[in-house]
């Protein structure tokens, strides 16, 4: 779960991070008070949750509060499209309006849940300011690593190691421990995936700041962190996945006109590339969850449903912990009741097999029965209605 | 011998009183697993499915000789019910919940850290089918039938493709010794390399079926396993060439997060690495018959 750059900074600030003064605003009567009250010239940041904001004109600054009133206008309400994000954008209904900062240099410090040494690992660079993934890939020798034991926690060497392996002097060897225990204690303590400080800014009076904070955290933990579920912003998330997982589906839209309902996300990776090598393309990944009830069934084809692109349905169970019964039952009772007329491939295997085969073919319904996964998706593409002449 | 689980393991279910637990731990007696006890803090004393129900693995371990464990602990307890099982000195655990916070499983991976490998459990897991080992017994959620006993191992982060492949082997009249589900969380038990080393090491496996997925470093490592310690022929499919990058594909381990991370890349790496890659997951079953030299039913 990802959260505004506003609230991670407000997360940080609490535990000793330095960040610039601002204030959030959802109108431009507001953000134009809030500049008021830092004083010209300020940076007003668009809030997504994506990165590229400031190459897409989601950021500004503003000298004059005409300025930060144009700006807003032009701004809220809007999506804003950036590198990060899909086509369509995501949607600006909320602005950082923040003092502005005197740059002398900036550094990237990132943390992640390393997935090799299966540790928390700090991520940093002399190179602020560009996207870790160009980092990576431009200047890979550039990147510090360094990898925290959980029984031991962040210890002060290390802060101090890193601290001159990135070449701060003075004071700063001091603040950066300051800065790097804020990042560390957040992200164990709040159960973080993801504490990223780009750019971390030392100032002309060679103070360090965070100009940028991103954080996103393990959804796992949302049921002992209240306190971050309450960060979320549905606004910024795709509502159908929403309105899915409301309902124990899991459900992630994509581009082409195949609809899935597959239980299992390996199956339904899997049903995906098969669709792709026959020629289709998925309209999406769903995974139905173990003991599916003929009403989840349901729920699940309500969801594809809700993309205006699906032209035919693929129904792949390959049943364990599922019943191929229940998912049947599930399955005529979404063509009866929405009323379908788009074509729909049933392949099922698995958990009480024949009885689900059986009331797929005694429904009397024009459902497509197919025996093998391959089978399944070569026939969900040639099923495809032809395209309007 | 197969791997992991023995006719005469005797195991125990964390959490059998619990419905799901129960459901599962019923089947597997139907199957033939020697479930020996289960555990549930606070009913210890009673009795579950003929079976006696314990405080702490500790006492089963001491009162029936638990050797393995099978964890249906919901997510808040699961990480704690896994070091339990790893203290009382368990030889093998197998944890199928899905939602533990990745932070509990750093945690759980430190802590089998402080024992020496002579005592030190073995654990599968979590967010996986579990372990079966066809006409043994199995210690997990999967359909038992859809498997023939024989002479290839399986294993893979997805239950229900790990399911597709031993059906479409079971077709082709080929068996399985041992199928293991590794899971599909971000930071597991046991990888892709130490099962791989265990089917290397097994009489009773000729073949290996590996069938990965999109994020994460483990294919890589397997493959690089495989390459310089393996003499048994490894085929691989990976889930999720479709897959767009950085969205999380329903695993909370399935992302494409950095280089080396999609189907791909991965599909390069142990194709590099002389591993045979079967190129839709329709032709699992096909690839694994084309390298033992098995001749097709026609």
């Amino acid at each position: 779960m990802d959260i505004h750059e506003h609230q991670a900074k407000d997360v940080l600030g609490r535990i000793g991070m330095p960040v610039p003064r601002g204030g959030i605003a959802f109108a431009p009567e507001q953000a134009m008070h809030e500049a008021r009250k830092l004083g010209f010239p300020v940076v007003v940041k668009a809030q997504v949750h994506a990165g590229g904001r400031g190459a897409a004109g989601g950021v500004k600054l503003c000298k004059s509060e005409a300025e930060v009133s144009a700006f807003a206008l032009s701004l809220l309400g809007r999506n804003l499209v950036t590198k990060q994000t899909d086509a369509n954008g995501k949607p600006v209904h909320r602005l950082l309006v923040e003092e502005a900062t005197d740059i002398a240099k900036e550094i990237y410090l990132g943390l992640v849940l390393d997935r090799k040494s299966e540790r928390i690992m700090i991520v940093a660079s002399r190179e602020g300011g560009m996207e870790i993934e160009d980092l990576a890939e431009e200047q890979p020798d550039a990147l510090i690593r360094m990898v925290i034991d959980p029984a031991m926690g962040l210890l002060p060497f290390q802060s101090r190691e890193l601290a001159f392996k990135l070449g701060f002097t003075g004071k700063q060897v001091g603040q950066f421990a300051t800065v790097l225990r804020a990042c560390y204690r957040a992200f164990r303590d709040l159960d973080a995936t993801m504490v990223e400080i780009n750019p971390l800014v030392i100032t002309t009076a060679d103070d360090l700041i965070a100009l940028d904070a991103k954080m996103s955290f393990d959804t796992n933990a949302l049921f002992r962190r209240p306190e971050v579920a309450a960060l979320r912003d549905p606004g910024q998330e795709d509502p159908r996945e929403d309105a899915a997982a409301e309902h124990g589906l899991n459900y992630v839209g994509l581009e082409g006109d195949i609809g899935c309902i597959i239980n299992g996300a390996g199956l339904a990776m899997a049903t995906m590339d098969m669709i792709q090598l026959a020629g289709g393309q998925p309209a999406n990944f769903l995974d139905i969850g173990g003991g599916a009830s003929p009403e989840r069934v349901v729920a699940a084809f309500r969801t594809v449903l809700s993309d205006p692109n699906v032209s035919v349905i693929l129904v792949n169970i390959f049943a364990g912990i599922n019943r191929c019964d229940w998912v049947a039952a599930g399955v005529v009772q979404a063509y009866r009741e929405l009323n379908l007329s788009l074509p729909v491939v049933v392949r099922l295997a698995g958990t009480n097999v024949e009885e689900g085969r059986r009331i797929i073919n005694d429904s009397g319904l024009p459902l497509i029965s197919a025996e093998t996964l391959a089978e399944a998706a070569a026939t969900a593409v040639n099923a495809r209605p032809a395209m309007a002449a | 011998m197969s791997i992991l689980i023995r006719e005469d393991t005797r195991i125990i279910v964390q959490g059998m009183s619990g419905r799901i637990g129960k459901f599962h731990a019923e089947d597997m007696i139907k199957h033939g697993t020697n479930v020996v006890g289960g555990v549930t803090p606070g009913r210890g004393g009673e009795t579950v499915l003929g079976r006696p129900i314990f405080n702490t693995v500790a006492e089963a371990v001491e009162a029936v000789g638990a050797q393995a464990s099978l964890v249906f602990v919901p997510p808040p307890g699961a990480a704690d019910a896994i070091m339990e099982a790893a203290e009382a000195g368990l030889e093998f655990a197998v944890c199928v919940t899905d939602g533990i916070p990745s932070q509990d499983m750093m945690k759980v991976k430190r802590f089998l850290r402080r024992f020496p490998a002579s005592r030190k459990m073995r654990f599968i897991g979590p967010n996986c089918a579990g372990v079966i080992s066809p006409g043994k017994g199995f210690m997990g959620i999967m359909p038992p039938a859809i498997y023939l006993p024989g002479r290839v191992g399986i294993v893979g982060r997805s239950g229900t493709l790990g399911y597709e492949a031993a059906s479409q082997m079971k077709a082709l009249g080929i068996g399985v010794s041992t199928s293991v589900g590794i899971g599909g969380d971000p930071i597991n038990g046991s990888s892709f390399r130490d099962i791989l080393e265990l089917f290397e090491n097994d009489p009773e496996t000729d073949a290996v079926m590996m069938i990965g997925e999109i994020g994460g470093p483990q294919e890589a490592e397997a493959a690089a396993y495989a390459r310089d310690h393996m003499t048994k022929p490894v085929v691989a499919y990976i889930a999720g060439l479709s897959a767009p990058k950085g969205r999380k594909m329903g695993h909370a381990g399935a992302i494409i997060s950095a280089f080396g991370e999609s189907a791909q890349e991965k599909v390069e790496i142990l194709s590099a690495a002389g591993i045979t890659v079967a190129p839709t997951p329709s032709a699992m079953g096909e690839t694994i018959a084309k390298v033992l030299g098995v001749r097709q039913a026609a």
